[in-house]
């Protein structure tokens, strides 16, 4: 039984990896060439959820399964910000968890970047302008990269966290 | 007279209120209805404020809904909480988010409110937990931000060594003020922020929204929308029980069921991306009907689909059956009584592993359920495996679902136009079943606008009976015990 659930998994579902658009490619290139070189390949992701719908959560979960596989690109999710290279962040930044997100973000060792997920972590989305609600990621601590949607698809978030390594 | 009958005729009804009457009521007949919920001779659906006004939805089982609404000009009513438990957070609620106090409410906490919406800000550390007395406790406290992916909330665990003595809960971080934005909206704008509510029940969350405007403007959607609907709503369901019934095994550590699960939720929302230009299928129900046929292409794929799913699936539940040190830590694992199920009319898989045979499918009912043929299955042993045995009887359920439907749905049109129909004043209701349980949309349409609307996710009343099945567990058995329950954040925080 195990070695048929596990013959199940292998090729051919991981898909090739999703090409970069110019715009991301402009972005990545915007980074820190030095502290990649200091990191290697391999990004640490910590996910913090500050306000979503739990819509973005779902697609970032599927990259994880074995059609995307996000970890052949050296890109895994670690517990803790203090393991964590990138932060991973969605939601209309809650006034609520505002601080929490705060303090993730200082908790997580330099050098640092922070991916700012979705409509709602672009500029609030449809929550924009409520009394809960502080806005973008951005409000609140600095964006290196926006993928927006609504939730954008496990291709569009490959897509975003490739351009982080490749300048 | 039944009991729900009896408190209507005690009070004055209030028209333009559908599908489910309503009773202005006085604070006598109030009162009577928290001492009916609190016999068990009725259940709580739902308990939310306006400005100066409370109402308080009613079922008595099998299925007779009803609403009160009771004016507190002067901002204070009588607590519902202090005689009922499930009421309390409702309660603190809409003290938080309308001003209303509930009178004799032993606990003042503010619930969503952190203190943090104005300009003045009190220290967080000023929210007072719940004791727990006796020799060597000790508290843990874990989140907001939680070590996986997953939403924010504050679990303050007591425990003495490994054992939990109390667990509390604190929830609200992901307040969006929902309810404020949904008032005096376009029904356009509301339906796009009713649909981000809780993203994994975005179809449910549609699906209520538009069967609630279209309750208050008395409008009736094409057959084949509404066949389309239920589509949606069991690949939803689909969707979600196959992630659960991974994401709880790999919460044992048995990460080769989530593995597979999360293939076979992957070709779910490719499905329905396909098939209806969108993953997880979002802002595809619309009040009218939906937003996007399925031709017969989608029908083709869909039909592929199921036995591929279905084939895939046994042997994974064979694996799990089969495998004692997974149903080690499975079985009477975070039980939940019956009689606890029952007092906070727990919905979804909570209250069906726990002996409460309720779905909003069923009872009270909505088309197209009405005309098809599907089991709703009930456990009574209320661990964490009769919560997977549950997911997987739906499972089964649900592609039998999706098989009638495909093969029998309706032709003709799947959106009427709203401009040529009543704009009100009208209230309209729903009951619809979401993949956790029942979901209730109350709204009133004014002038063609959502004036207020009130959604109350089934999490509502399945958060506090996590509190009491962890209770006596172990603290590594609490990831388990809140998978099997995957309550949503969102849903619940607004």
């Amino acid at each position: 039984m195990l070695k048929f659930l596990l013959q199940g998994l292998r090729a051919p579902l991981t898909e090739p990896p999703p090409a970069l658009d110019a715009e991301l490619a402009a972005l990545a290139a915007a980074l820190d060439r030095t502290a990649r070189k200091r990191l290697g390949r391999g990004l640490a992701i910590r996910q913090v959820d500050a306000g979503s719908c739990n819509g973005c959560e779902l697609e970032i979960h599927a990259l994880n399964n074995a059609f995307h596989d996000l970890e052949r690109f050296g890109l895994r999710f670690v517990a803790s910000p203090r393991h964590a290279d990138v932060l991973l962040v969605t939601g209309p930044v809650t006034k609520n968890m505002r601080e929490a997100l705060e303090r993730t973000w200082n908790a997580t060792p330099d050098p640092k970047w922070v991916v700012a997920v979705g409509d709602c972590g672009a500029d609030g989305g449809v929550f924009a302008g409520s009394y809960a609600v502080v806005g973008g990621v951005s409000a609140v601590v600095p964006v290196d990269l926006v993928i927006r949607g609504c939730p954008p698809s496990p291709t569009q978030l490959l897509r975003g966290l490739l351009s982080l390594l490749t300048p | 007279m039944t009991a729900l009958a009896a408190l209507l005729a005690a009070g004055i009804p209030v028209g333009g209120h559908y599908p489910w009457p309503c009773a202005a009521v006085s604070e006598t007949v109030w009162r009577d209805a928290a001492t009916t919920l609190a016999d068990g001779a009725l259940t709580l659906l739902g308990l939310w404020g306006e400005p100066g006004r409370a109402h308080m939805a009613l079922l008595e089982e099998p299925a007779a809904i009803a609403v009160v609404s009771l004016d507190c000009p002067d901002g204070h009513y009588p607590s519902v909480g202090a005689m009922h438990a499930p009421a309390i957070r409702l309660e603190r609620a809409m003290r938080d988010l309308f001003g209303l106090i509930p009178e004799g409410l032993p606990d003042t906490r503010p619930w969503l409110d952190h203190g943090r919406w104005g300009e003045d800000m009190p220290p967080a550390a000023s929210y007072p937990f719940l004791p727990a007395i006796g020799e060597a406790l000790h508290q843990i406290p874990v989140g907001p931000v939680h070590a996986g992916i997953i939403e924010p909330g504050h679990f303050r665990f007591t425990a003495q060594g490994e054992t939990v003595v109390r667990l509390e809960e604190r929830l609200g971080y992901v307040h969006k003020g929902i309810e404020a934005l949904l008032s005096d909206a376009q029904i356009a704008r509301a339906e796009r922020i009713v649909a981000r509510t809780s993203g994994d029940s975005t179809v449910a969350y549609s699906l209520g929204f538009a069967r609630a405007v279209e309750a208050a403007l008395d409008i009736t959607p094409p057959p084949r929308a509404v066949w389309l609907r239920a589509v949606m709503a069991e690949l939803e369901r689909l969707a979600n029980h196959f992630g659960d019934f991974g994401a709880i095994c790999n919460d044992a550590s048995f990460a080769i069921v989530l593995a597979h699960c999360a293939v076979l939720r992957e070709r779910v929302l490719r499905a329905a991306s396909a098939c209806f230009g969108h993953r997880l299928m979002m802002d595809r129900i619309v009040p009218g009907g939906v937003a996007v046929d399925l031709g017969a292409a989608g029908i083709a794929r869909l039909r592929d689909l199921l036995p591929t799913l279905g084939d895939a699936f046994a042997p994974l539940v064979a694996l799990y059956d089969k495998t004692a040190s997974l149903l080690d830590r499975t079985v009477t694992t975070g039980i939940l009584k019956p009689e606890l199920a029952r007092r906070f009319g727990a919905g979804g898989y909570v209250g069906r592993a726990s002996g409460r045979n309720f779905d909003a499918r069923k009872q009270p009912g909505y088309p197209p359920y009405d005309e098809l043929r599907f089991d709703v299955p009930v456990l009574t042993d209320g661990d964490v495996n009769a919560r997977v045995w549950i997911r997987v009887h739906e499972i089964r359920e649900s592609l039998g679902l999706l098989e009638q439907l495909l093969t029998r749905l309706p032709d003709g049109p799947v959106l009427m136009s709203l401009e040529n129909v009543s704009s009100g004043p009208g209230e309209g209701m729903a009951l619809v079943e979401a993949f956790r349980g029942d979901l209730l949309v109350w709204l009133r349409i004014v002038e063609g606008r959502v004036q207020r609307c009130h959604l109350r996710d089934a999490s509502w009343f399945q958060w506090p009976l996590l509190e009491a099945v962890i209770e006596g567990n172990i603290v590594a058995d609490f990831p388990l015990c809140n998978k099997s329950f995957n309550c949503s954040y969102s849903g619940h925080d607004l």
